[in-house]
Formats: structure tokens, C-alpha cells, sequence
């Protein structure tokens, strides 16, 4: 702590307060979490619906970016999951368009970014997790247990391989959750603690030069986790859904 | 880390990483959940189909469009065959007209040019009447003038002309 006259708390941005007084969070508390979140169904809803109300065949700028959007993750669903999959292209959408629009607001100075938090990432992991899991099971049966017993590989390494397998199946949703909120959170963090370096004269213009720099790169990976999400869980339901598999 | 050195401030500062305080977890993942709902339902009862169908609607119209441009390219092709069909009748009616007219004139050509012949015969044979009457008048202006002169020659040259004798020498001579 070289600099202590800095006040750099990079932490900060992250924490859960109440917005209407109170320090106790009930689950029911309008936080700036819930605001955060409702923003971005409000952006959700303005891109995809008052953004296509013209419903024209030469779309403008905002329908097409819905379209571009849809067609994007349609093409996702239908090309990793099989046809069989676009019947659940819905939930991967939503899925989507939450992290991407999420992602982005985060990007907006000031705001909250809900999906830096683990508790809002490792909900959805599960959600896919479990949705996935209860669908093969459903949709295949005992046959979705068979994704576990490698018959390609020779018999007496088959349990061996199951035991690997079992785990990585259900390490699936701590990587899918921690990947994301890790990336969103590491790089606010890191632009926070640029930003705070700029209250030094001698090496603002370095600091919010490198604050712009990772501005641009924080900008490449909200939506490229966005989109790492949205392809892991077409990845995952695949297993579900898909008839051929390893 | 900063934190730590601001530990006095703690209290308006986070503590740690927020994203572990377990007990803002319940709030984050409930409002989370209502969120989804939102934007499935939205998304799902909305926009989605809504975009499936413009997008539908899209494909029919160029699917359509193009085969409007089909229907009126075959259009084209057949109408480029109508004139070209209407440029060959047409043409072979020119011909056929100018054969015509070619075999009427080479009658009337033929016609005439018989004519002509029978015209230029006769008046060949008039001519040829007249020039012999010429002739025949000429010849006997010729001795005639043949014997004025020779009897003149004799009596010139001191002779005394016998009628006889010269109209006898010039005629042998005429015939020579």
C-alpha cells in the first residue's frame, strides 16, 4: 500500500445495498440488483419488441438487430443441438439476451453489474444444469445414464473414464458460473482500480488511457461471454436432446 | 486490498468480496428468477414470434419475388421468340414479294424487249429499203455524173466525145 493516499476500492461497485433506506437485504428488498435487472428487461423489451413493432419486411436498424440476435441464436441452437433442440431455443434466448444485455448495462459508469455476481451466475448454471439433466433423464431415460459409460473406449478403462465423467458432468455448472462472473467481475474490478490511479496527475493520462483500453476489452467480453454461455448451454442440452454424444 | 488499508471506512466500503456475503444471496436470486420469467414471457409470447414471423414473411416475399422474376424472364424469352418469328415471317414476306416483283418486271421486261425487237426489225427493214433505193439512186447519180464527166474530160482534152463509146467505157469501168 505504496499509495496510500489513494482511495481505490474496487470492490465497492459490487455491493448489494437497499435502494429505499434499511441496511437489511430480505430476498424481497428492492436493491440496486433488482434495479439493475429491471433495466435490462426494460432494454430487453425495447430492442425486441418496441424495436420490431414495425414487424417490416425491410427492417430498420432496430429490428435488424433483433433479427441479427435471433437468427445468431437460432443458428446456435439448430447447429450444436440438432433440430430436436429448437424447441428449447425460448430458454436459451432468454438465457442470452439476459447475460448479453446484463453484461452490457454493466458496462454503463455507475451502474451494477448483476451478472459480476456469483449467486445471480450460479443460479442460471443450475437452472441449465438441473433443466438439462431433468430433460435427458425425461426425454431418454436410464439411456441418458449411458453418456456416462464411454463404449468406445476399451471395457477395462469404462469405469475409470464413468468416474471422470460423473465429475466433470457436475463440475459443469462451477465452471459455467464462475467463468462469468470471474471474467465480468476481474475486469471492473481492474478498471476501478485504474480509474482510482487517475487521481494522480503525474500518471492519469497513463491510467485513464489503460482505463479505455480495458473499457474496449471489457466491451469484447461481456459479449463474448454472453456468448461462451449461450453456446455451453446449447453444448449441455445437446447431451439431453441429441442422439449422438462423445 | 485498498479496502484493507481503509479499514475505518469499512462500514461504507465492501468488506471482502461483496459476491460472498451469503445473505444478499436470497434477495439476488429471487429478483433474478422474476427477472427471467419476464423476459421469457416476454421474449417467448412476443418478440420471438413476432420475429419469426417477419422473418418468415421476408423469405416468402423474396421466395415469391423470385419467382415473379422467373415468370417474367420466360415472359421475355417468349415474347424475344414472338419477334424474332415475326421478323422471319416478315422478312421472307419481303422476299418473297420482291421475287414477285422482280419475275413481273422481267415479263414486262421480256415483253417489252420482244417488242422492241419486232419494232427495231421492222424499221431495220424500212431502213434497209431506203438505203438500198439510196444506193440504187446513188449508183445512178454515179453514172450519171461518170459519164457527164467523162464526156466533159474527152472534150476538155481536145477529144471528140461518142456518146456511145463513153457511156460503154464508164459503164465497164462502174463495174469495175
Amino acid at each position: 500500500m505504496a499509495e496510500g493516499g489513494f482511495a481505490i476500492h474496487p470492490m465497492d461497485q459490487f455491493v448489494v445495498k437497499p435502494l429505499f433506506g434499511g441496511d437489511h437485504v430480505e430476498f424481497y428488498t428492492f436493491t440496486n440488483v433488482t434495479l439493475w435487472l429491471g433495466i435490462a428487461v426494460l432494454a430487453i423489451i425495447a430492442l425486441m419488441v418496441i424495436g420490431t413493432r414495425g414487424r417490416a419486411i425491410i427492417p430498420s436498424r432496430s429490428q435488424s438487430i433483433a433479427e441479427v440476435l435471433y437468427g445468431f441464436i437460432h443458428s446456435m441452437v439448430e447447429d450444436v443441438t440438432g433440430h430436436e433442440g429448437v424447441k428449447y431455443f425460448p430458454y436459451v434466448m432468454t438465457l442470452f439476451m439476459f447475460v448479453l444485455a446484463a453484461n452490457l448495462l454493466g458496462l454503463i459508469p455507475m451502474s451494477f453489474t448483476t451478472t459480476s455476481h456469483v449467486a445471480v451466475t450460479v443460479t442460471l448454471a443450475l437452472l441449465v444444469f438441473f433443466g438439462v439433466t431433468l430433460l435427458g433423464l425425461v426425454r431418454k431415460g436410464p439411456a441418458f445414464l449411458a453418456m456416462f459409460w464411454v463404449s468406445s473406449a476399451p471395457l477395462a478403462l469404462r469405469p475409470v473414464l464413468a468416474i471422470i465423467e460423473v465429475i466433470s458432468y457436475f463440475v459443469r455448472p462451477v465452471s459455467h458460473s464462475i467463468r462469468l462472473a470471474g471474467n465480468l467481475m476481474a475486469g471492473h474490478a481492474v478498471i476501478k482500480v485504474f480509474a482510482g490511479f487517475a487521481s494522480m496527475a503525474v500518471i492519469s493520462p497513463v491510467a485513464i488511457g489503460a482505463v479505455s483500453a480495458i473499457y474496449a476489452l471489457e466491451l469484447l467480453v461481456a459479449v463474448v461471454q454472453a456468448y461462451v454461455f449461450t453456446i455451453l448451454t446449447c453444448v449441455y442440452l445437446k447431451d439431453a436432446v441429441g442422439d449422438a454424444h462423445h | 486490498m485498498a479496502t484493507e488499508a481503509h479499514g475505518g471506512a469499512a462500514a461504507e466500503h465492501a468488506v471482502g468480496m461483496p459476491q460472498l456475503d451469503v445473505t444478499t444471496w436470497p434477495n439476488q436470486i429471487f429478483w433474478l428468477l422474476v427477472t427471467l420469467a419476464v423476459i421469457y414471457f416476454v421474449l417467448n409470447r412476443i418478440a420471438l414470434p413476432r420475429i419469426a414471423a417477419v422473418l418468415a414473411e421476408r423469405s416468402g416475399t423474396i421466395a415469391n419475388d423470385l419467382t415473379a422474376a422467373e415468370e417474367l424472364k420466360h415472359k421475355a424469352v417468349e415474347a424475344e421468340r414472338a419477334y424474332n418469328d415475326a421478323l422471319a415471317r416478315a422478312r421472307a414476306d419481303a422476299a418473297k414479294i420482291v421475287a414477285e416483283a422482280r419475275a413481273e418486271i422481267q415479263k414486262e421486261l421480256v415483253a417489252a424487249t420482244a417488242q422492241a425487237d419486232v419494232e427495231i426489225s421492222a424499221k431495220a427493214a424500212q431502213s434497209e429499203a431506203r438505203i438500198g433505193e439510196i444506193r440504187a439512186g446513188a449508183l445512178e447519180a454515179v453514172s450519171t455524173v461518170a459519164l457527164d464527166t467523162a464526156a466533159e474530160l474527152v472534150a476538155a482534152l481536145g477529144g471528140k466525145a461518142d456518146a456511145t463509146a463513153v457511156s460503154a467505157a464508164v459503164s465497164a469501168r462502174l463495174k469495175g
